[in-house]
């Protein structure tokens, strides 16, 4: 949020300063991979993965189009972005299906990962795509993981199995019978969390492999883990050597690092992501959007397609007049505000712009049709010259012309504020020459 | 003591410990670049976040340079201290009525800190109760009753999907007329950025501040140490909605050095009160600045 700057922006700033002198040097190129290194520094990527990243992009980044290229921002910050993507791997959400069923997945992971939670929802969505599901309940240490697990179960409609608190392994075991006689044709095994770094509890898990023979174990994996994520996934890794990885607490703010981390230890594929805390909130893993997400650029390329089919060329070199000469009114602010209305809601958009989101805090961004008309309301409420310099509306003109439009001062005031916001976005943009600042 | 033994004999069983890396950079020969880079390296991989590397970083090279400094091992005790001053709050001590609340994200071991805290207050002859105002995860309160006959301590609950302000208000309502020493309550795991689930939080925090409001209020934001960088974030947004008065950092029992506190009080000036170091009752301990660094440089 607040604290991180943006990539992009950090990027084309090393640029900014080298602009009158021509063309790129090696030694901008090395400025720009510091921005980089910090970035994912910021993001949680782990210290050493990120050392041999940054040398994997340096020499790619270091090839003469790149040096001569116009846009050396973008190109770079392009080359690190399909890098990443790369390493993160190709979309597969596929689980293991056993020739001789039941198909059986264990759950493993540190405590407060978020493994109930996941069996419930793996549990619902094999259940949805037809599979008769089992839960099995290993978690016999921490209090009320059984009660948690049959709560989950029962929502997701599935049914669980349980046998109090005695060794996991001998439950596993009447787990998978059970599961044979009543044709259950997936066992999904829930595990308590534990330390990497407990042993006793690492065998646990190893003897529990043995008996079950499981076709996936996925290692579930808070993505607001920082550095430590490499040692844990490398120690869950090597004992068991685990068949996939689940994201979880993806719908926080977290540019999620560690899954770049755990990738580069482990080469296991990610699988899932959780997203939200009911059962539905699971889906596909979507590698290239980690990526970006990880940069902190936002969707910057979806945000570049939509702007250019809202703005046209001519709207745009007006504007970037307008801007210039300061000369930005209300009233063009109205006109881009129905723009803006065809890219879509302007909360989403903001967002998309590199560094916009954490300025965004506290102010109503949400744009619909009903408040353009108001809007539109205050602003012809407005005098002309009012319009023109909105610098002069002070307290008693505001009451004025939230009377005169039908609004509160609230919402004189909100606009006010907006308007002043996309003053400066647009600067920013006019500055690029109606690109996007970066 | 206790704190430095426990963490000490978790880490004693990873290879992988931020090892001796600043050990190594402290015995080097000269104040160099690499010097740095080494203490650089070790500090971000115990998740104190650039930011806060940087900073501690450039406090070392001034203080280097006023006291004349040439050797690495001279360097050592005095970036010891830059580190403890920075994590070293005054707190102030409770006073009876008192109301802790559990505050974080979904995970970070709220339940067990309360069960621990309700063990320790006991332990003080202190009379305490809890309330369960996470009545939204499954199975979230039959957790809390388990810690709390474990302390021998009462627990209040509602109902799976009632209103947590209403369990708090009963709760009071309980230590009001028995005359109980401590209210400690445990809240859901919320996400920071889920506004509605903030604004829930703050509602719990009116219902205490209007029916206790003489009694001495704290809420804690509990943190998991293997976070990284975003528990910044997490502390940012918890003080903005309820102006929260420290952090209990928890599973500092793995391998993670919960670096990030640092980065957190230096941006935010929020203490550490507590540090978790396992799953069992006794397992919270006092935070001592000295200890926790002498963790996280891996001296003994
Ligand atoms: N190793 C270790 N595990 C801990 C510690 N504190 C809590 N845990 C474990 O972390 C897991 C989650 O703890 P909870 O207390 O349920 O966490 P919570 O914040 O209440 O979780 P929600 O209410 O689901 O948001 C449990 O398995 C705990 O046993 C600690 O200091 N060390
Ligand atoms: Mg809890």
């Amino acid at each position: 949020m607040g604290i991180f700057q943006n990539l992009s922006e950090r990027i084309a700033n090393v640029f900014e300063k080298m602009k009158n002198k021509g063309r790129l040097t090696e030694l901008e190129i090395k400025q720009a991979m510091r921005e980089i290194r910090i970035a994912l520094l910021e993001a949680d990527v782990n210290y050493a993965v990120v050392k041999s990243f940054i040398q994997s992009v340096s020499e790619k980044a270091l090839h003469e189009e790149i040096l001569k290229s116009l846009t050396p921002a973008q190109q770079v910050v392009k080359i690190v972005n399909e890098e990443l993507t790369d390493l993160m791997g190709t979309k597969n959400a596929k689980l293991a299906v056993a020739s001789n069923p039941p198909t059986i997945i264990m759950m493993c992971g540190l405590q407060g990962a978020g493994k109930t939670t996941m069996c419930g929802k793996l549990a619902g969505m094999l259940k949805k795509q037809g599979k008769n599901v089992l839960l099995c309940a290993c978690d016999i240490y921490r209090p009320a993981a059984i009660t948690q697990l049959q709560v989950v179960g029962k929502k997701a409609g599935v049914e669980v199995f349980e046998k109090g608190q005695i060794a996991p392994v001998k439950i596993a075991k009447e787990a998978i019978k059970y599961a044979n006689k009543n044709a259950f044709d997936t066992v999904i095994v829930d595990t308590a969390g534990r330390l990497h770094i407990d042993e006793q509890l690492m065998d646990e898990l190893v003897e529990l492999k043995k008996e079950l023979k499981p076709h996936e174990i996925l290692l579930v994996v808070d993505s607001m883990t920082g550095q430590d994520a490499v040692t844990v996934a490398d120690t869950f890794n090597k004992t068991l050597d685990i068949t996939g990885v689940v994201l979880t607490k993806l719908d926080g703010d977290t540019r999620g690092g560690a899954a770049l981390s755990i990738r580069a230890v482990t080469s296991k594929p990610i699988k899932f992501s959780g997203i939200g805390e009911k059962l539905e909130d699971i889906e596909a893993f979507h590698p290239d959007r980690m990526a970006s997400r990880i940069l902190g650029m936002g969707d910057v390329l979806t945000l570049i397609e939509k702007a250019e089919s809202a703005f046209n060329e001519e709207d745009a070199k007006n504007l970037q007049k307008k801007l210039k000469q300061n000369s930005f009114t209300l009233e063009d602010y109205l006109e881009q505000l129905e723009n803006m209305k065809k890219m879509g809601n302007l909360s989403n958009v903001l967002n998309m712009i590199p560094g916009m989101s954490n300025k965004l805090k506290g102010v109503d961004t949400e744009v619909d049709e009903k408040k353009i008309k108001h809007t539109k309301a205050i602003i012809q409420s407005m005098t002309v010259k009012e319009r023109r310099n909105p610098d002069i509306i002070k307290a008693s003109q505001r009451k004025r012309i939230a009377k005169g439009s039908g609004t509160s001062i609230q919402e004189v005031n909100q606009l006010l504020k907006q308007f002043e916001m996309s003053k400066t976005m647009m600067s920013r943009m006019a500055k690029n020459k109606g690109k996007l600042p970066f | 003591m206790g704190f430095f033994a426990k963490i000490s004999s978790g880490l004693k069983k990873t290879k992988e410990a931020i090892k001796r890396r600043l050990f190594e950079a402290f015995s080097m020969k000269e104040l160099d670049d690499e010097f740095f880079d080494e203490l650089e390296e070790a500090l971000i991989t115990a998740d104190v976040g650039i930011d806060a590397t940087e900073t501690l970083l450039e406090r070392l090279r001034d203080e280097i340079y006023e006291n004349r400094i040439t050797k690495p091992d001279d360097a050592r005790e005095l970036f010891k201290k830059i580190l403890i001053e920075s994590i070293d709050f005054e707190i102030e001590d409770f006073s009876y009525p008192l109301v802790i609340l559990l505050s974080g994200v979904n995970g970070v071991g709220k339940t067990t800190a309360i069960g621990k805290l309700a063990n320790m207050f006991k332990l003080q002859g202190k009379s305490v109760v809890v309330a369960a105002a996470d009545t939204f995860r499954a199975a979230a309160s039959e957790q809390l009753e388990v810690w709390g006959e474990r302390a021998g301590v009462r627990v209040v609950h509602h109902g799976e999907g009632s209103d947590p302000a209403a369990v708090v208000f009963d709760a009071i309502a309980s230590a009001k007329a028995r005359g109980t020493d401590v209210v400690l309550i445990d809240t859901a795991g919320r996400l920071h950025n889920k506004k509605n689930l903030m604004e829930e939080l703050k509602k719990i925090c009116r219902v205490v501040a209007r029916e206790l409001p003489d009694a001495d209020f704290r809420k804690y934001i509990v943190l998991d140490a293997t976070t990284g960088q975003n528990a910044v974030s997490q502390a940012e947004v918890f003080s903005e909605d309820i102006d929260v008065d420290g952090i209990i950092l928890t599973k500092l029992d793995g391998t993670a050095k919960g670096g990030v506190v640092i980065a957190i009080a230096e941006q935010l000036s929020l203490p550490v009160l507590y540090v978790g170091v396992g799953e069992k009752i006794d397992d919270l301990i006092p935070f001592d600045a000295n200890d926790f660094i002498d963790v996280l440089l891996d001296e003994e």
